[in-house]
């Protein structure tokens, strides 16, 4: 067959004009990234495509999953349903800036002490979660815990678990997270 | 996703003034609907302009003593701020009642009143939908309808408007202040969004390039005789099936006044004054809760998926009543919304 079908054979450039970008300066995990990007990268893409930081992970790319929570500004968010340029200038945390392999983060320690996950995709989106909560400190009860954790879904259905880390760091005395 | 370009913007006026010059020009807020819209791409904008960084963000007196809430507050802002607390705990309540605390963190309070529905075919563009394509029919007439509408629907849609927190602004009667290109104006709650008609593509009343500045509350106080109660299929993270606000003001065991208003079964949130009218000046007991629940859906309508919300909705209203008149909620008790 020599019917054309690719663009080049259409006479046509074989590669489509790469989308207008801008730069963007991101500051994340206290570090400032310069990045070139297209005005529609999420910022949950910026980090995964753009800056190699995978631990933030896509869920749902809709909201309703909870898998791509970041904090900005100390204030945790669905990092999917945000634009990358929108965030220009605020302070960004993804799981990554939260603790090292030998200095875990509280959470992150509780979350191993408790078993709170089973494949462990849900993870890094309930531990950012988990600390927007107790920066929060609205949430006092189990009850409290499990709703406002509710934008974190489990699809392993580890729950139980997951409340139960995050009681441990809510009621230790010792926690650095209690302000 | 359509490609567009991205601005933010600079003021109030030149925001309208870019927006009425090109109507494929978007606001954007908190982005957690626009965005989501876009993705499937429902919204193509050609260029998107961040409302953000406004200074619309505030909280503060109105001048009248109600509250002032900014259109770029965000919905977790307000329902946290202490005179929200205090004197609205019907709209903490609201609010808390919706999304999930991340969303939240992200949606504003303008945002959230132009919110679209969450009907499946308005977001499945390979299905007809008078909303989203004028003309082409609705799916839902015939179609799946678990989630639509009971009340003020029309042969072109049946859709509801998704929102918590404007069903509690509907019953405290706030009232929206909005900046045009004709200076600025206020629009009554109940004025703000619309029923389908013959024009199911516009969910409220504004002009395209008018933009929300603030939500004022008025100088009332039901602080201690109120319900939000909400009703879905889990217990949190989900929309409304049928969801009531109710508010009271009693003198000993006699309404005084009275507030009701409900989501999850309209086009817009559902406002009943004729319902109001019966419950005053009579005695808050159930007799008198099931008399105004039979006057609010007198007028409804099932489509066969949905026609459970009927009966649904007048439980929903005494229940919301009896809780109110009780005063069993306080503002710092989250729970008793979803599971009273
Ligand atoms: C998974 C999920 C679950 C949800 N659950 C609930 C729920 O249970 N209850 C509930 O009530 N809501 C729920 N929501 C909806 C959420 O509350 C709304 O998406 C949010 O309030 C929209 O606000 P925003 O600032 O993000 O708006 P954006 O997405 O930024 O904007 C929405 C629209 O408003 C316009 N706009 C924004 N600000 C202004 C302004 N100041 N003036 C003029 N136009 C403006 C924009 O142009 C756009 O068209 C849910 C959302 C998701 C994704
Ligand atoms: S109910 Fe309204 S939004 Fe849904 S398909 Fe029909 S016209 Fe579209
Ligand atoms: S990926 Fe963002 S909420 Fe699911
Ligand atoms: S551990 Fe598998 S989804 Fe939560």
């Amino acid at each position: 067959m020599n019917t054309p079908t690719t663009q080049a054979a259409l006479g046509q450039a074989a590669i489509a004009p790469p989308p207008p970008t801008s730069t963007v300066t991101l500051k994340i995990n206290g570090v400032e990234r310069h990045l070139q990007l297209a005005p529609w990268t999420s910022l949950l893409d910026a980090l995964r495509e753009y800056l190699d930081l995978t631990g933030t992970k896509k869920g749902c790319d809709h909201g309703q999953c909870g898998a791509c929570t970041v904090l900005v500004d100390g204030k945790r968010i669905n990092s999917c349903l945000t634009l990358a340029v929108m965030q220009e200038g605020a302070d960004i945390t993804t799981v990554e800036g939260l603790g090292t392999e030998d200095n875990l983060h509280p959470l992150q320690q509780a979350f191993v002490d408790h078993d709170a996950f089973q494949c462990g995709y849900c993870t890094p989106g309930q531990i950012c979660s988990a600390v927007g909560l107790l920066t929060e400190g609205k949430a006092k009860t189990t009850a409290e815990i499990r709703e406002m954790m509710s934008g974190n879904l489990c699809r392993c259905g580890a729950y139980t678990n997951i409340v139960s880390a995050i009681e441990e760091v809510l009621h230790s005395k010792n926690s650095e997270l209690r302000r | 996703m359509n490609s567009f370009t991205y601005t933010r913007a600079s003021g109030v006026e030149a925001a309208v003034r870019e927006k009425a010059a090109d109507n494929a020009v978007k606001f954007i807020a908190g982005g957690t609907n626009i965005l989501d819209l876009m993705k499937e791409n429902v919204e193509r904008p050609s260029r998107l302009l961040d409302l953000n960084h406004l200074p619309l963000k505030a909280i503060e007196a109105a001048p009248d003593g109600g509250l002032r809430l900014g259109a770029l507050a965000t919905n977790a802002d307000t329902a946290w701020h202490p005179e929200v607390q205090k004197r609205y705990p019907l709209l903490n309540q609201a609010i808390l009642a919706g999304a999930s605390p991340q969303l939240r963190n992200m949606a504003t309070n303008g945002g959230n009143l132009f919110q679209r529905t969450r009907c499946y075919y308005f977001y499945d563009t390979a299905t007809p939908c008078n909303k989203r394509e004028p003309g082409s029919g609705c799916s839902a007439i015939g179609g799946y309808n678990r989630i639509h509408a009971i009340l003020g629907t029309s042969e072109q849609c049946i859709a509801t408007h998704p929102s918590d927190m404007c069903v509690a602004l509907a019953a405290l009667k706030a009232t929206v202040r909005v900046s045009g290109q004709n200076g600025e104006r206020t629009v009554k709650f109940e004025n703000f969004h619309r029923l389908p008609g013959d024009a199911p593509e516009f969910d409220h009343t504004l002009a395209p390039d008018e933009l929300v500045t603030a939500i004022d509350l008025p100088n009332e106080d039901f602080s201690q005789h109120f319900s939000y109660l909400k009703l879905r299929d889990r217990q949190s993270y989900a929309f409304a099936l049928v969801s009531v606000a109710a508010a009271l003001q009693l003198d000993g065991n006699t309404i005084k006044e009275a507030r009701l208003a409900l989501g999850g079964v309209a086009h817009k949130p559902w406002r009943d004054q004729q319902a109001e009218e019966l419950l005053k000046g009579q005695p808050a007991t159930e007799d008198t809760f099931r008399k105004a629940a039979a006057a609010v859906v007198s007028s409804a309508r099932g489509y066969g998926h949905n026609t459970f919300k009927i009966e649904l909705a007048k439980r929903a209203i005494v229940r919301a009543l009896k809780q109110a008149a009780e005063g069993t909620q306080h503002a710092s008790d989250i729970f008793t919304n979803s599971n009273p």
